[in-house]
């Protein structure tokens, strides 16, 4: 049990507990906040690969594309944030909309 | 058991109880709170894993901003779960299908591939020694910036043209309207403002700088800039009209376009876009962070205040009255 595998499986469970989250909340704000979390997991098990050398300091390239993911993460954000203001706006809803039609889902 | 392991121990025993309680909370204006918390936390959680530049980023883009996105959507969302749409209670199958495939598939496909990585680290030392070896005739001193601006820089070409695609769908969707009641200013974060607004704007500077040799860069110190536009918002200040036309949408283009500019001359200069002349790297990096630096903290500040700019001088409401020319 050392470092890299230690956050490696945190990233993991922050992984999975996202998409739980994603899957069963309504609410969309907090659909969004889980799929933030999902990123961050991505991110920590991302830089404990670029972590496992002997030299204490990350492999650069990890830590540019989970720069890079960051920035990403955050427009995804922004704009799912606008689109459900504008959801809300239109339908007067905080959740998506349930076609009544179709009992499956 | 070492110090250190017992220390990432307790950290990542926090940032998963934080997750799990905000994810679980019926509050969501608590759970948003959480969040930024759970962000500062996972910052420390990249400096014990050896990556200051990552948690820079985090603080600053990922708990700062991203916090402000959230309470800003928060606060023209609602806390509750409205619908008008009913819902058919689920099934049993159904209500098993979501822990089934998080507790059972997730785990094991990741376990599965952090194995083949577990092997795969005793033979590639990764990229390290290749990126000390050429950061000589990369242009910049820091092996991260080297990796965003010169080795990868296509990466970050296209992550600035998805940030400015973002911005265009945002206006494209809403008109801005007022964070907040001009009455609701108080006196104090008034004071606050101006003094933290010069210093602001020197350590964001001093970011960007030290992105040559040290940790930072374009991207933090945007964050950071950003940060000091959307306090300047907060107390009354906003943009002149007469520059939130063609001017606005320049600072917001510029960075992208100068390096899609810089991309271009360099593929008719050399063959390849983005493979800069040795004598010139350090010069063309330096240029496309000041400007990419102009636009991150430009962008950001127009994506928290959501929506474009009101067209006409008909509706004044949608903007606050008083106009400084602060920015």
């Amino acid at each position: 049990m050392n470092t890299v595998s230690l956050y490696a499986g945190s990233g993991i469970i922050l992984f999975s507990l996202g998409l739980h989250a994603l899957l069963i909340r309504r609410h969309l704000l907090r659909k969004i906040l889980a799929a933030n979390i999902m990123g961050s997991g991505v991110f920590m098990v991302f830089i404990a690969m670029g972590a496992r050398g002997e030299s204490g300091v990350a492999d650069p390239v990890p830590q540019a594309m989970v720069l890079t993911g960051i920035v990403v993460s955050l427009c995804f954000t922004a704009v799912a944030i606008v689109l459900a203001v504008r959801i809300n706006k239109l339908t007067g809803c905080t959740t998506l909309a349930v076609d009544e039609e179709s009992s499956i889902d | 058991m070492e110090p250190a392991l017992i220390f990432d121990l307790v950290l990542l025993l926090i940032l998963i109880g934080l997750a799990w309680l905000l994810l679980a909370s019926t509050d969501l204006f608590r759970a948003v709170v959480l969040f930024i918390a759970f962000g500062l936390l996972l910052a420390l959680a990249w400096v014990r894993l050896g990556a200051p530049d990552v948690a820079l980023a985090e603080a600053a883009i990922g708990a700062g901003i991203t916090g402000a996105l959230l309470l800003v959507g928060l606060g023209r969302l609602g806390s509750t779960e409205r619908c008008r749409f009913s819902r058919a209670p689920l099934t049993f199958l159904q209500r098993l299908s979501a822990p089934v495939l998080v507790g059972v598939m997730i785990p094991s496909i990741s376990l599965i591939l952090l194995l083949e990585v577990h092997q795969l680290a005793g033979t590639t030392p990764g990229r390290q020694g290749l990126i000390n070896a050429f950061l000589d005739v990369s242009g910049s001193g820091h092996g991260v910036t080297a990796v965003l601006l010169n080795f990868r820089a296509w990466d970050t070409l296209l992550e600035k043209g998805v940030l400015l695609l973002a911005l265009i769908t945002i206006w494209s969707l809403d008109q801005a309207r007022p964070l907040f009641h001009q009455e609701d200013i108080s006196p104090q974060l008034m004071g606050l403002a101006r003094l933290l607004l010069p210093l602001v704007i020197v350590v964001a500077g001093f970011v960007l700088w030290q992105g040559d040799q040290a940790p930072g860069g374009a991207f933090q110190s945007g964050a950071l800039l950003s940060a000091g536009i959307l306090l300047a918002i907060l107390v009354g200040y906003s943009l002149p009209q007469r520059w939130q036309g063609l001017s606005l949408r320049l600072l917001l283009a510029i960075g992208f376009g100068v390096f899609l500019l810089i991309a271009a001359a360099t593929l008719l200069y050399s063959g390849y876009p983005l493979q800069y002349p040795e004598h010139l790297a350090g010069s063309l990096i330096l240029l496309i962070e000041l400007v990419a630096t102009a636009s991150i903290a430009a962008l950001l500040a127009a994506a928290v205040v959501g929506g474009h700019p009101p067209d006409d001088l008909s509706t004044p409401a949608a903007k606050a009255p008083s106009t400084s020319g602060r920015r």
